[in-house]
Order: structure tokens, then sequence, then C-alpha cells
């Protein structure tokens, strides 16, 4: 009873924090809500019992969208409306309207047929002796699905590197400490790209 | 604390506890500004407040109602929703990251026999969700600064995103070695484990003061206190806000510094185990309260730092320092099994 009540407080919210994202002109507000939707997703993970699995989708959603919004902050003026571009705005809605009808019918497929199943459910490791979301996790990712796990870790490390390459061409010199005037500073940089 | 003898946990007992939670920890919040003021006077050789009640006492109920009192202003070209919503959000997540770590002692109701627990909600990843809860109140000064179209707001709510991002990997690798030890993430397991007497600080001290410095950025407390740095940026995320929107943030930033206490006295000083002759409740208590007095002393004895130096801090020296941490302590754990 009391998490039929939750799972639809928490599915009608999420939704409609996720149409606000989409919908709205103002940075702040899409970020917030984005924001937002991301915790109360972590409160339908709780009320399957994947408690591990909510709380590491709090604390990487909420460090990602951090991130999103310092971008925010360097490209757009956040008490402001974001002027959009409409180009051809049918073929958006039609595009739009086919992907949605597309993941309808991928994801009410198989409930159709029935079919769905956990492979693994929760409480996989109480046959080992140990008990708790974490172990379950462990279990799967350190044995069906070592070799995914692994490839997605060489990919964040590969990407990482990418990242300080990309971003470390001028941190020779700290910017702060340094005592020069900004036109100092702007011939300075020039000097060192020619 | 026996737990073979544990009563069940009802509705009202849970009910009883987040209410008791929730007026206990903001009246101690509000006590807290006194406490701070008095011991920042101490050692400064001031005396502090001292005219309002006997010893200053007093000075909590005056400073009540200025809060309570004050006009409430919202600036004109600021994002109202947001601008009125970011202090709750501070607030908010402190309680609710307390809900699950173990703050009083547990007891029972006489009379009506409700059993009131010691963890509001005893879930078995309780570490990671404290943490999470705290990493998401930092949503507050982020978005209050980015509402209210004030300069020095937008520089604090850019603090605020630099400090998390640096502070925030420091925090979990540093409470991962630990978690390694005790092969948990339950507070109850990690206070079971040091239940003969052998404090986890002893095996880990270099996580212990990682924890403690990524802690003292989690509360932007001195050396760290970036976002609201009153000789640089006013006050940061705070400049426009009055009143009693004002005093969220703060009730939310001593609840914070006591949920740092709680989870530095339960992960590495022992938790609620008894010690020689004084009984388990009241270690904790007197656990906490030293935190709560060692953050007041490290701001009265450190100067504060600059954002780079943070950033430099947090990701060329500690995140390296408890990587190898980490390292070390699983290979010392892969010997000894």
């Amino acid at each position: 009873m009391y998490e039929f009540v939750a799972f639809y407080i928490f599915a009608i919210a999420t939704t409609i924090l996720f149409l606000i994202t989409v919908m709205s002109k103002n940075v702040l507000y899409s970020m917030t809500s984005l924001a937002a939707g991301m915790v109360l997703i972590s409160g339908l993970f709780f009320l399957l019992g994947a408690d591990f699995l909510g709380v590491v989708q709090l604390i990487v959603y909420v460090g990602a969208v951090m991130a999103l919004y310092s971008f925010a902050m360097m490209f757009f003026d956040a008490t402001k409306d974001v002027k959009e571009k409409h180009g051809n705005s049918t073929l958006v809605f039609l595009l739009g309207g086919l992907m949605a009808l597309v993941f309808v019918v991928m994801f009410s497929a198989p409930i159709i047929g029935e079919n769905i199943q956990a492979l693994y459910p929760v409480g996989l490791a109480e046959n080992l002796g140990v008990s708790g979301n974490a172990q379950d996790v462990g279990l799967v990712l350190f044995t069906k699905y070592l070799v995914p796990f692994e490839v997605a870790a060489l990919m964040l490390l590969v990407a990482m590197i990418a990242g300080i390459i990309l971003a470390g061409k001028k941190m020779d010199y700290s910017l702060t400490e340094c005592e020069a005037s900004d036109e100092e500073l702007q011939k300075e940089i020039k000097k060192e790209e020619a | 604390m026996d737990a073979t003898h544990l009563p069940e946990v009802t509705a009202a007992g849970v009910i009883i506890k987040a209410v008791l939670i929730l007026a206990v920890i903001a009246a101690i919040a509000g006590f807290g500004t006194y406490i701070e003021r008095k011991i920042l006077a101490f050692m400064q050789r001031r005396y502090g407040p001292q005219h309002v009640g006997p010893y200053g006492l007093l000075q909590l109920v005056a400073d009540g109602i200025k809060l309570f009192t004050k006009e409430d202003i919202i600036p004109q070209h600021a994002n109202k929703i947001i601008f009125a919503v970011a202090p709750v959000i501070t607030a908010a997540t402190a309680f609710i990251a307390l809900a699950a770590v173990p703050v009083f002692p547990d007891f029972t109701i006489p009379f009506i026999d409700v059993y009131v627990p010691s963890i509001a909600s005893d879930i078995n990843i309780g570490i990671l969700f404290v943490l999470g809860m705290m990493a998401a109140g930092l949503y507050g000064p982020l978005l209050a600064g980015m509402a209210q179209a004030n300069k020095w707001g937008i520089i604090g709510s850019a603090r605020t995103a630099i400090q998390f991002l640096s502070y925030e990997v420091v925090t979990g690798l540093s409470i991962l070695a630990p978690i390694m030890m005790v092969g948990s993430l339950s507070f109850v397991d990690f206070n079971d484990y040091q239940a003969d007497g052998t404090w986890l600080v002893v095996y880990q001290p270099v996580a212990f003061i990682l924890f403690l410095i990524a802690g003292f950025a989690e509360t932007n407390r001195t050396p760290f206190d970036l976002l609201e740095h009153e000789a640089e940026i006013i006050s940061g995320y705070v400049t426009e806000y009055s009143g009693m929107r004002w005093g969220l943030f703060f009730i939310g930033e001593y609840a914070n510094m006591i949920t740092i206490g709680v989870i530095a006295s339960v992960v590495f000083l022992g938790g609620y185990n008894d010690f020689w002759i004084f009984p388990g409740w009241l270690m904790i208590i007197g656990k906490i309260a030293f935190s709560f007095f060692f953050m007041l002393w490290v701001r009265a004895a450190w100067p504060h730092v600059r954002p780079d130096q943070l950033m430099w801090l947090c990701w060329k020296v500690l995140m390296p320092l408890a990587v190898v941490n980490v390292v070390i302590t699983g290979i010392v754990i892969m010997l000894v099994q």
C-alpha cells in the first residue's frame, strides 16, 4: 500500500520535473528540475529494495549535474530566458514523437509477453552467507559482467587522459598568483602561441 | 546496547525519533552560534556576547527574534522560486542526512511503551547515504548564488561548484579504506567492529586526517570557507538573503557540522561503545562535542585558503594520498588473510 502511493508520487514528480527540464527556457529551472528529478529517481531504486544503486544514483548524478551547472554558469545569464532557435518545428515534433513511440514499444514488448524475469534478483549474495546490496552488485559485476566492467573502466581512463591533455596546455603557470595586468597577460599568451 | 534484545521498531517510534532529531538538532544549531562566538572570543582574548542574560546566554533568543522579525527581501531581478527554495534545500538535506546516523541512544517511552530507536532509518548502506545527502546539500549555496542576480552570489556559487568537485573525491576515497577493513557500509557494523576498544583511527590515521580535511570543506568551515568569505566576496551566496531564509542556511550548516562529527566518531573514533567507566551514550556525545569544538578551534587558529590552493590541495596532494592509502590497505588485508 505504502509502496504504491510512494511509487506514484515519485513517478509523477519525476515525469513533471523532466518535462520542465525540456520545456523551460530558463537555464536555472531546467538544471534544477534535472537535479531534482535525478534525486527522485533514486527513490524508485529504494522502493525496489536496491538501496546501493539508489545511493549511487544520488551521488553520481548530484556530482554530474553540478558539473553541468558550472557550464551553465559560464555560458548563460541564469536569471534571463534563453532565446531558442526553432528551425522546422513540425519536423522536430514528428521526429521526437516517433522516437518516443519507438521507445514505448521497445520497453512494453516484454511486458506484453510477460517475459520479465530478474536474472540476478536482489538477495543473490545471501546464498553465499553474506547479505547486502553492495555485495549483490559486486558479485554480479565481478563474475558475469567482468569484461564490460573492465572495458568501461578503460574507457573512462581514456576519457580522463584525453580531458587532461585537452585542458592542460597552459597550466604551467598559475594565473591566480601572477601579478601582471590583464593586457600583459594577453601579450604573454600571444607570444607563447606565436 | 544489546543487539539481541532490541524491541521492534514501530512507525510511531520512527516518527517520534524524527521529530526529536529535528527539534534537538535545530535547537543545538541555534545554540551552536552562541558557543561559536563565545569560544572564538576566548581564543582571541575577547568576552564575546555577554549583555543579554547571564554570560550572554539569552543572545540566542535575541538573535532568533531578530531573524524572525526581519524583513524578507527578495531582489527585483532574482529568480524568485529558486531563490526561495535554495535555503530549504540546505536545511532539509542536512536533516535527511541525520536520518541515517545514530544520534542519541535508544530508549523506551514509559506508560505508552513506544520504543524509540537510535537510528531513525537503519539502512545497510548508511555511510554512502549520509555522504550523498550532504553532497546534495551543496545545491543550496549553488542555487542561491545563481538565483539572486548578484555578482558576489555568482562568484559564491562558482566557488561552490569547484569546492564540491574538489573535495568529493577525497571524501569518498578516504572513507573507502575503513569500509574495506570493516566490509560493510552500515554504521552499526562500524561500531561493532570497534567494540574491542581498538579505534579504527589507530589502523587508518591517514584516512582519518583526509576525512577531517574533506569534512571541513564539506561543511564550508574555515580554512575552506570560500563560499562566503566576507573579505573577498561580501557574503558570497548569502549576500542577498535576510531574515529566516538566511537563518535556514546556518541551521543547515551547523546540522552538517554535527553530522560530520557523528561520522568521524562512529567510523574512526570507536562509536558508541562503552569506554572504561563511561557509558556509550556519554562517549558519543563527548566525541561529537569535541569534533564540534575542534572545528571552532581550527577556525580561530587558521587563515582561510584561496580557491586555487584548495583545488591544488585536493587534486594534487589529498587524492593521490587517499589512493595510495586504499592500495596499501588492500595489500595488507590480502596478506593478513
